[in-house]
């Protein structure tokens, strides 16, 4: 295939960005939990495609290694949300403030 | 058993020190008593030491010869005349002296192949007190100067011996070295070793500048009669503070201090050079300070303390700057290296020397500028006052400018000042004494006036006489403070039987020490009354006392010095006597006369005898120390190392009925006014109620110190705590504590808490980092 690889960096760029506007701008925290996956996601569209660039495996298996934080850390994550839900009645990302200085 | 007891002169310290150490270490474990009697066992063993030590260093024929020899030259005056002639100073170290040099202390030499060309070395020809443990006989010969350099002879002689210890070796081998006629014979035996003879030869040890102090003791007749009257004197009233301070919970720690003393006391008047005797001075500051200071509970006596110990400081500033200035003006500090070559100083420092000393004989002395401290000292306990104020710590002063009195006579100037101050001050305490109701301090101003006496005596040469006074003196002065004490005893337990308050001016004179309580003591204890009639007596000089003799002594002397300033001394002299015969008649008689005027002084009893028995010694020697048979025997003694002076002038009974006259005459003038009632003395107050006032309060010269020195201390003290240290360095430091605070308010605002802004700030963070990595 001759898709130029400047078409995969771009859709994984702008994957990205979306992801971390959704991060810094929802205040759902499962949303947030859901654009931190899509940048993570994002990242490994970039590793694949890097990998097909250079011909290696390599980045396909790092793909596997980032796949395998990224569902351990949702599961940490939902566990959290479900603690914060269970403390305030509510998931909201404003609401845990309690560490202000 | 050793075969001579004067290489034990270093136990006669010795022995009051271990009592120090004792007492302080298990003495809480011995018990007030059991710690009393040994202190007064230590200083009776050191006493007796030192009678024995005294009695051989008499009986050596050496001593018996220069007796011999000043006996021969009272007879013979014209010779002696002759042979001092006007210019020279007359020759010190004449006598026999035992120099025990216990270990070297500092030693800084100079190699002589460092001095410069043209340097003079003093040189001297014969013996010296090299040896340890050795009785000099032969008389040092005088010193010349020669340049080190420019003379080849003296230059191979300087190659070898150029210090001590080199001189021992080079006298082994050179022994044919010594000039003929003089001998080094050590009379003392095994074990130690220096034993030597030696008949014939030239021998010049050379000094070389370098700074060398030993530990040494010197012993000669100057310092065994002070030797004698410190371990006599301080067991009297080790014996009496027994008694004294039965009751006292402290005693442990009083007699620690009272050995602490004496063996300070003898350390200076024991020691061989300047810095001994410096330390010695110092320690009986510093121990005069505990002992004034004792009853510390009361800060009055605390305070009364330090005032003693801040103003001797000011006459040791003195005494250590003419310290250093002897170090740099002889190049060494024994006495047996300054004294005989005192005409050596050039013109200033000969001066200043003396003038130095002088002020440091002042503040030990309690002489004027520096007298304050004597009378608030009474806030001590009685025999303190006894040992330190009137027979030893004082003296230390008028001891001092005995044993460097060939300094002195460098400076005829400073002589004079030496006997205005003497007699200035003697004056001015009579007048005080005159007027003071607390008994003590009758007797305070009566040892500052008397120690006047001592130093108008120094001041017009009479060593001999002054330290006469200084011995008679301790004698009745201890006695009439013990008997004070006794007395004071008497009242409290009187007040204590007629169960009655004490009256009167509690605040400012407690009144078992107020003799307007008191009165009509001599029957109801007449031990202490009739030896305090003894000891006043002697003190106003009355004829067969000892008192008489000794002050009839210095009359003469400065009489017979002549001219307008000495006779004017002699009149202002001897209208102290009369002064003190006054103000000695007046205490007898208000203390012991008449009927008692408190409920203490009637129902007072007698004190024990622990401390009725020194009482009576002390006054059977101040009623037969100034018999001839006794005197002479001092006199001829003194001449070893005092020169003997000669009076021409006035005959000696001519002074001595003018004395006379002026005793009776003030003895006559109490009796009428406090016994016969003939004179009313508020008529006396009333004719000049100024001076009355102003000599009550001392002439006011404690107001004008604290106006002088105290206040203006006081005020800059005070600023400086609160402005440079409070407010200025404290200030600083917390605005050091106050900046870390308030930078940390300002960045604490970055937390905020919340996650948002915390996650922008890693996306933020993040690009930067990208971006600058990107853009290399």
């Amino acid at each position: 295939m001759s898709m130029p690889i400047d078409h995969v960096m771009a859709l994984s760029a702008v994957l990205f960005i979306i992801g971390a506007a959704g991060v810094l701008l929802r205040r759902n925290t499962i949303v947030v939990l859901m654009s931190v996956e899509l940048m993570l996601n994002a990242v490994n569209i970039t590793l694949v495609a890097a990998s097909r660039l250079h011909l290696t495996l390599d980045g396909q298996l790092f793909v596997f290694f980032a796949l395998t934080v990224a569902a351990a850390e949702v599961a940490v994550g939902l566990a959290l949300v479900v603690a914060i839900f269970h403390a305030l009645g509510r998931s909201d990302v404003d609401d845990i403030s309690a560490m202000h200085g | 058993m050793p075969q001579s007891l004067l290489p034990l002169l270093p136990l006669v310290i010795g022995l009051p020190l271990a009592g120090v150490v004792v007492l302080v270490l298990v003495g809480g474990w011995l018990g007030g008593r059991a710690s009393a009697w040994l202190a007064t066992a230590l200083v009776g063993a050191a006493f007796l030491l030192a009678a024995g030590i005294g009695r051989e260093f008499m009986a050596l024929e050496e001593v018996v010869a220069a007796r011999a020899a000043a006996a021969e030259a009272a007879v013979h005056p014209a010779e002696e005349a002759a042979s001092a002639s006007a210019d020279a100073p007359a020759p010190y170290d004449q006598g026999p002296r035992v120099i025990l040099r216990l270990w070297r202390w500092m030693s800084v030499r100079l190699p002589l192949s460092a001095l410069p060309a043209g340097t003079l070395v003093p040189v001297t020809v014969a013996t010296g007190d090299i040896q340890p443990y050795e009785v000099i006989t032969a008389d040092n010969a005088s010193v010349i100067m020669v340049d080190a350099s420019a003379d080849p002879a003296v230059a191979a002689d300087l190659a070898f011996v150029w210090d001590r210890d080199a001189l021992l070796a080079a006298r082994l081998e050179s022994l044919n070295a010594i000039p003929a006629g003089s001998a080094i014979t050590s009379r003392l035996a095994p074990p130690f070793p220096a034993m030597m003879q030696a008949e014939e030869g030239a021998f010049r040890p050379v000094r070389a500048p370098s700074f060398t102090v030993d530990a040494a003791l010197r012993l000669d007749a100057l310092s065994l009669v002070m030797l004698l009257v410190v371990t006599g004197v301080g067991l009297l009233i080790h014996l009496y503070s027994i008694g004294y301070m039965a009751h006292d919970p402290d005693r442990r720690r009083y007699f620690a201090y009272l050995n602490l003393f004496v063996a300070s006391m003898l350390v200076l008047v024991l020691g061989d050079n300047f810095l001994v005797l410096f330390v010695g001075w110092e320690l009986v500051g510093a121990c005069s300070y505990l002992l004034i200071g004792f009853w510390h509970a009361d800060p009055a006596n605390a305070a009364a303390g330090k005032k003693a110990f801040v103003v001797n400081r000011v006459g040791d500033l003195a005494f250590l700057v003419a310290l250093m200035l002897i170090w740099t003006t002889y190049g060494s500090l024994a006495f047996g290296d300054v004294l005989p070559n005192a005409a050596l100083a050039g013109g200033a420092a000969a001066v200043a020397i003396p003038a130095l000393l002088l002020v440091g004989a002042t503040g030990k002395s309690a002489q004027l500028p520096l007298h304050v401290w004597l009378p608030d000292a009474m806030a001590g306990p009685t025999p303190v006052s006894a040992l330190i104020h009137a027979a030893t710590m004082v003296t230390a002063g008028i001891y001092l400018i005995a044993r460097v009195h060939p300094l002195f006579e460098q400076a005829p100037a400073v002589m004079a000042a030496v006997a205005i101050v003497g007699a200035a001050t003697a004056l001015m305490a009579a007048l005080i004494a005159l007027t003071q109701v607390d008994i003590k301090r009758v007797l305070a101003y009566s040892t500052i006036s008397q120690l006047g006496y001592m130093f108008l005596a120094m001041g017009a040469g009479a060593y001999a006489a002054g330290i006469f006074h200084l011995v008679t003196h301790a004698f009745f002065k201890a006695l009439l403070f013990l008997g004070a004490g006794s007395l004071m005893h008497a009242m409290e337990h009187g007040f204590q039987h007629a169960h009655a308050p004490a009256g009167g001016d509690a605040a400012a004179v407690p009144a078992a020490q107020d003799m307007r309580q008191m009165g009509g003591l001599l029957q109801r204890a007449p031990i202490t009354g009739w030896t305090f009639v003894v000891g006043g007596l002697a003190l106003a000089g009355l004829f067969p006392l000892s008192g008489f003799f000794s002050k009839d002594a210095i009359l003469h002397h400065v009489l017979a010095k002549g001219g307008a300033f000495w006779t004017a001394l002699f009149a202002i002299a001897l209208f102290t006597a009369f002064l003190t015969a006054c103000y000695a008649g007046r205490q007898l008689l208000l203390v012991l006369w008449g009927a008692p005027r408190s409920a203490g002084a009637e129902h007072a009893a007698e004190s024990p005898a622990i401390m009725t028995v020194p009482l009576v010694l002390l006054a059977l020697l101040a009623a037969t120390a100034g018999l001839p048979a006794i005197a002479g025997l001092l006199d001829t003694a003194l001449a070893t190392v005092l020169t003997p002076h000669h009076v021409e002038g006035p005959s000696a009974l001519l002074v001595a009925v003018i004395a006379s006259a002026a005793t009776l005459a003030g003895l006559g003038l109490a009796f009428a006014i406090y016994a016969a009632g003939r004179i009313d003395p508020a008529r006396i107050a009333a004719a000049m109620p100024e001076g009355q006032r102003w000599a009550a309060a001392g002439f006011h010269v404690d107001a004008l110190y604290g106006a002088l020195f105290v206040r203006p201390f006081v005020r800059a003290s005070s600023w400086l705590w609160r402005t440079a240290d409070d407010r200025a360095i404290d200030g600083a430091v917390n605005a050091f504590g106050r900046g870390a605070v308030a930078l940390g308010q300002a960045s604490r605002r970055w937390q905020t808490g919340q996650v948002r802004r915390y996650a922008l700030s890693m996306l933020v963070g993040a690009a930067a980092v990208v971006t600058i990595l990107a853009l290399r």
